[in-house]
């Protein structure tokens, strides 16, 4: 039986759909025998597939590193655990949050790799404190073209540093990732969510949220006028020790429906509409009383509440979706978001849930996303045509403003606004150039914006 | 031998501050070895753990080591260099402790459609020649002591031979045959030989196997044969529906198989 096997492979937005020979390795040995096998038409690695668009796709070699996904040492003094790039972040939550550690960051799925989370330098509801992924790691292995495995620091390399981190996997295989865990008391989330009426609310709270260290929105980008930015805003911090939560009847009840719930097939085109969309929004707002309301939570809720539906992307159907979230640095009036939320309205295209959150100070990859500002992020059916049009329009807001989209959800910006709205992707792009002069590691992401070169030697 | 690192936390007992001996899975780069060993760790069995690929093995016991606190070393061997077995088996005993449990989780199918003598010796030397060694050097030190259990993952592919994997099969039906007469042997001892069937399950093997038949999860498997070996089942079936397979397999007749395409 091959090693090799022909697969459509897809990202989270399950759109577009990339056929490649892929590979899973069950050894360390045998990855760095992968690498050197593919050389010819590039490789990529391919973790969980949670990036949303062509992010972990290449129509050539790919390579698995869910099966390399040991921990290889912990120390509970210092919190620093070192683990190889295929396992995932639920696993590290399974082993140590009984042991009183947690993530130092996490995005909004626990289902991805560390070593996705990487090369996508995640981030998540306490970037305005503790910024993104690659702030907590010290050190990686990195498996380059050559078939040598180097240990990455941001001393000893510090351009091959930030190539990586956030690099999309274009300079390498990440085999393993030195990060320091968090100490926490337990599972627990002290949570208080306000309901904000308008942008100009959301700001106002955002900014007297200073007591806590994970924060972040959603608004409705339905409804305009006045109103437009209302929503709800949401903070926590770990709880301390002797702080919890009583188990509800309802708690036991969601916590056994949690493991049942999933989208087994894929859901009718018409499902999410205009109408389905707003009434959505509607309820989802009306829901919350006005004012504040405070409680104790699992962090599951709290960090994952779309992780308890196992596949809730095949709730957009066969056609996928298309993820967009963009960063604008902050302006006094926010005009820029205001233009791009009056231009989702006039679209018609309504996104199921929009995300809003501010982000913090950064230093971190080339292509790292976040960056000061405010970052919105927003769910589309792929309506095709039309849809793209509007995304068009979003970019020429976000590149006029000074901001970026994140590639890791992105699988349709032009090469000109990516080039526009990442100024050091020419440094980028030697650093990756110096590491892999024969143009090994591809994807299609990253021959449609131009950082590698298609089909061959760079 | 390299000890796995968990960090400077205190070691932890076994379950209820029962002191388990060891447990030892030979070919732990095998997915359902290392889960294995794994569970064995997670039941309070210091574990060794070894492959031929040692610094994978060192890896594999580096995570036992991190996820269970319980101890975890690794070493290297060549199922096939028998006259070194019996010094492995005291170098282990002297690093671990007493053998308890062991589990006999390596093999090798050979390269797809050769058939050349060389290919043919390797595949019985690791498959049969060099899990019997390593089982019976075991049993004796389990014997001496009156306790112990012996697994061996084999595979249905050894209930009958077929032409697309016989010398693999062979090899497996002929280990298989052997641990019959070890569990014979060591029973009135107190030991007790356990042989596993396996069908297809999601590892190296089953990669990209285009088939409507259902494949398990390693970790699903390792469930089913640590409660088998507990239980000192002789054989498993893993998923169970392979013994009805197998069964009907094995029951037609000869005359008749020959000319099927298996």
């Amino acid at each position: 039986m091959a090693d090799w096997v022909k697969r459509d492979m897809e990202g989270w937005g399950r759109w577009p759909v990339i056929s490649a020979e892929v590979a899973r390795p069950e050894t360390r040995a045998d990855m760095v025998k992968a690498v050197g096998d593919s050389q010819g038409d590039g490789l990529l690695a391919y973790g969980l597939g949670r990036s949303y668009g062509d992010t972990a796709l290449h129509s050539g070699h790919v390579v698995m590193t869910t099966r390399l996904d040991r921990f290889l040492a912990f120390d509970p003094a210092t919190g620093w655990l070192k683990a190889e790039a295929g396992v995932s972040l639920e696993e590290v939550l399974r082993v140590f949050v009984p042991r009183g550690f947690f993530l130092p960051i996490t995005p909004g799925t626990k289902f991805v790799t560390l070593g996705g989370a990487l090369a996508c330098d995640v981030h998540g509801k306490n970037h305005h404190v503790d910024g993104s992924f690659s702030n907590h790691v010290r050190s990686f292995e990195l498996l380059t073209a050559s078939g040598e495995v180097l240990e990455v620091r941001k001393e000893t390399h510090p351009e091959l540093w930030k190539a990586t981190v956030g690099g999309l996997g274009l300079t390498g295989v990440v085999l393993s990732v030195e990060l320091r865990l968090t100490p926490v008391a337990g599972p627990w989330i002290e949570m208080e969510s306000v309901r904000v009426e308008d942008l100009d609310h959301f700001f106002a709270v955002s900014a007297e949220s200073t007591g806590f260290t994970h924060t972040v929105g959603w608004i409705d980008c339905v409804t305009t006028g006045k109103a437009m930015g209302r929503g709800i805003f949401m903070r926590g911090r770990h709880a301390p020790q002797g702080i919890e939560a009583k188990k509800s009847l309802l708690g036991r009840v969601v916590d056994a429906a949690d493991r049942l719930l999933d989208v087994p097939i894929d859901g009718p085109g018409w499902l999410l509409n205009q109408a389905t969309v707003k009434a959505f929004n509607e309820v989802y707002f009306r829901k919350h009383p006005r004012g504040q309301k405070n409680s104790i939570v699992h962090y599951e809720p709290f960090f994952y509440p779309l992780d308890a539906v196992r596949h809730w992307n095949r709730i957009y159907g066969k056609r996928g979706f298309l993820q967009y979230q963009m960063v604008l640095p902050k302006t006094p009036d926010q005009r820029p978001l205001r233009e791009i939320l009056g231009a989702i309205t006039r679209s018609g295209f309504g996104s199921f849930l929009a995300v809003i959150k501010e982000f913090g100070p950064t230093d971190n990859g080339w292509l790292s996303f976040p960056t000061p500002g405010v970052t919105l992020a927003l769910d589309f059916p792929n309506h095709g045509a039309p849809l793209l049009e509007l995304l068009e329009r979003l970019d020429a807001i976000t590149v006029e403003a000074g901001g970026r989209v994140y590639l890791g959800k992105d699988a349709r910006v032009s090469r000109e606004s990516f080039q526009r709205m990442y100024p050091e992707w020419e440094a980028w792009k030697a650093a990756r150039d110096a590491v892999d002069p024969k143009g090994v590691f591809r994807s299609t992401m990253g021959e449609r914006l131009g950082l590698v070169t298609p089909g061959g030697r760079s | 031998m390299e000890r796995g690192e968990g960090g400077n936390e205190q070691p932890r007992s076994g379950v209820e501050g029962a002191v388990r001996g060891a447990a030892v899975v030979f070919g732990v780069t095998s997915r359902v070895g290392r889960e294995l060993a794994l569970r064995f760790a997670e039941r309070g069995h210091p574990v060794w753990v070894g492959a031929r690929d040692q610094a994978e093995a060192e890896r594999i016991a580096k995570d036992i080591a991190v996820r269970t606190r319980v101890v975890a070393i690794s070493g290297g061997f060549d199922a096939r260099a028998v006259e070194t077995h019996a010094a492995l088996v005291s170098s282990i005993e002297a690093a671990v402790g007493p053998i308890e449990r062991m589990v006999i989780a390596f093999g090798d199918m050979g390269d797809d459609g050769r058939r050349d003598p060389q290919m043919l010796r390797r595949i019985v030397e690791v498959n049969y020649l060099g899990a019997a060694s390593l089982a019976e050097l075991v049993a004796d030190q389990m014997a001496a002591r009156g306790r112990g259990i012996i697994a061996a993952l084999g595979s249905v592919a050894g209930d009958r031979g077929r032409q697309s994997n016989y010398a693999y099969g062979s090899a497996k039906g002929a280990l298989a045959l052997y641990l019959q007469g070890l569990r014979n042997r060591v029973f009135s001892k107190g030991v007790h030989v356990m042989t596993a069937k396996l069908g297809f399950i999601d590892t190296r093997m089953t990669w990209g196997l285009a088939t409507k038949i259902p494949i398990a999860s390693p970790e699903a498997a390792s469930h089913a044969v640590l409660e088998a070996m507990e239980a000192r089942r002789d054989d498993l079936y893993w998923p169970p529906f392979w013994r009805g397979v197998m069964g009907v397999i094995k029951a037609i007749p000869e005359a008749g198989f020959k000319r099927l395409s298996l």
